[in-house]
């Protein structure tokens, strides 16, 4: 029977501990929110990874770890033509631009980086495919799952912890009347506090410093646990009266009915 | 026949069902199943798995329906459900289990998220020896000076009422601001 089903069902982590204990080759197909990610296994290891468009090509990879300068990058992108990235990684390699531990190194990163997002990925659906194997055209890794799989297990719990404290984007921020002096904040902390206002909801500062989900629920909760911000009602959506919750639409005959049941439930 | 409703919302075995009951005129409609897993056990004997609901009939007219939501974290799915169309809801929390507070805040910003309306705190069990004090409690259920946090004990029908109305004060004035 294949290997499918709903991420709110079975968690990536639970899913590659799977794949690990049962020794599994093939790919890991799964259907985010907004992108797809391929996953290759060969007995139970990781050995390839890539996620929605990304280029993932072994230039771009040592490019973004600084292995690569931008001009090279350039350079191999023009004129390396239909190249592999194993052409390629022996180019470098003999050239004496990058060793092969480097090219390793920097793959299993890369891929570890990938499944890192996956773990934060909570809607969406997989599917196991056996008979899609790790590419031949690209350098495949052989990784250990179990550093991950413990890793993917931390996160899903800080995950479960994040949304039991905030479990709403909706709701806005304000400083809390403790004074805020000589705090040392991360470039990113630093970029939510600077949208901190009840006007703002936590999804749209999020959007704003381009977090993710997990990301801004972490950030504020830190914040949150310092003292230094509370949850709000956004000051754009205030208290209000929705007009399902009476059955009259008339205020007059709405404030009547409010008084009515006050002096029901004074007679009890 | 006009009906509004209230909901009672709060963490398992806060107290729910006996709010409703100090003020329902008809004998609380719940489903009685019996607990499932351990923790559960060792708290209560049994334990609601569906809606709560009683019914205060104002006059021929009016109708208020109070819902309790259920108790366990895997039936939360029915809050969205139960708060669509509602004047306003009650969080209740027992005041002598402080490991029930983190929850409590869970379901009050989930509640809060859904729908802007109304709300009070009611720290249950004010009458036992290791209860919290309200001011502690409104510090560790986060709540702003503006939110009200009111005693109570909820097999007391006086205390129970005087929830309800602080929730219907609240909900006047709101009106009182839209004018």
């Amino acid at each position: 029977m294949a290997l499918r089903g709903n991420l709110r069902d079975f968690t990536v982590t639970q899913l590659l501990n799977l794949i690990n204990l049962a020794r599994k080759t093939g790919t890991l197909v799964v259907d985010g929110p907004s992108e797809q990610a391929h996953v290759s296994f060969r007995d139970g290891k990781l050995a390839y990874a890539r996620i929605g468009k990304e280029d993932n090509g072994l230039a771009a990879i040592l490019h973004k770890a600084n292995k690569l300068s931008v001009n090279q990058y350039r350079t191999i992108g023009e004129r390396a033509g239909i190249m592999t990235d194993k052409e390629l990684g022996l180019l470098l390699i003999n050239a004496g631009y990058v060793s092969q531990e480097d090219i390793l190194l920097n793959l299993q990163v890369y891929f570890m980086d990938i499944i890192r997002r996956l773990f934060t990925w909570v809607e969406g659906t997989f599917r196991f495919e056996n008979e899609l194997l790790p590419p031949d055209d690209r350098i495949n890794v052989k990784l250990n799952l179990e550093n991950l799989i413990i890793e993917g297990s931390r996160q899903l719990r800080e995950w479960e912890t994040l949304q039991d404290e905030i479990p709403s984007l909706d709701l806005a921020l304000k400083f809390t009347d403790r004074p805020m002096t000589n705090l040392n904040l991360s470039v990113e902390e630093w970029r939510v506090v600077k949208y901190i206002d009840p006007k703002n909801t936590m999804k749209q500062i999020a959007s704003a410093a381009k977090l993710n989900d997990m990301e801004i629920r972490r950030i504020i909760y830190g914040l949150i646990q310092a003292g230094l911000v509370e949850m709000v009602r956004p000051t754009t959506a205030p208290l209000q009266l929705n007009p399902k919750m009476f059955p009259t639409q008339d205020k007059q005959e709405q404030r009547n009915l409010i008084n009515k049941l006050i002096g029901r439930i004074q007679k009890i | 026949m006009q009906t509004v409703k209230m909901v009672v919302t709060g963490p398992f075995s806060a107290g729910k069902t006996q709010f409703i009951q100090a003020v329902s005129e008809i004998e609380v409609v719940a489903t009685e199943r019996k607990i499932s897993t351990k923790t559960e056990r060792s708290v209560k004997d049994s334990t609601t798995v569906a809606m709560d609901f009683g019914r205060i009939t104002v006059d021929d007219d009016l109708v208020l329906y109070l819902f309790g939501t259920p108790g366990q974290k895997r039936f939360d799915f029915m809050w969205e459900i139960l708060s669509e169309g509602m004047l306003g809801f009650i969080v209740l929390v027992d005041s002598t289990r402080p490991e029930t507070f983190r929850e409590a805040r869970t379901i009050l910003e989930t509640f809060r998220a859904y729908a802007p309306t109304p709300y009070v705190v009611a720290a249950n069990k004010q009458d036992l020896g290791d209860a919290w004090e309200l001011e502690d409690m409104r510090n560790a259920l986060r709540l702003d000076k503006k939110s009200k946090i009111l005693p109570c004990i909820a097999t007391d029908k006086k205390q129970v009422k005087s929830v309800l109305l602080e929730l219907l004060y609240s909900i006047l004035a709101v009106m009182e601001s839209g004018k």
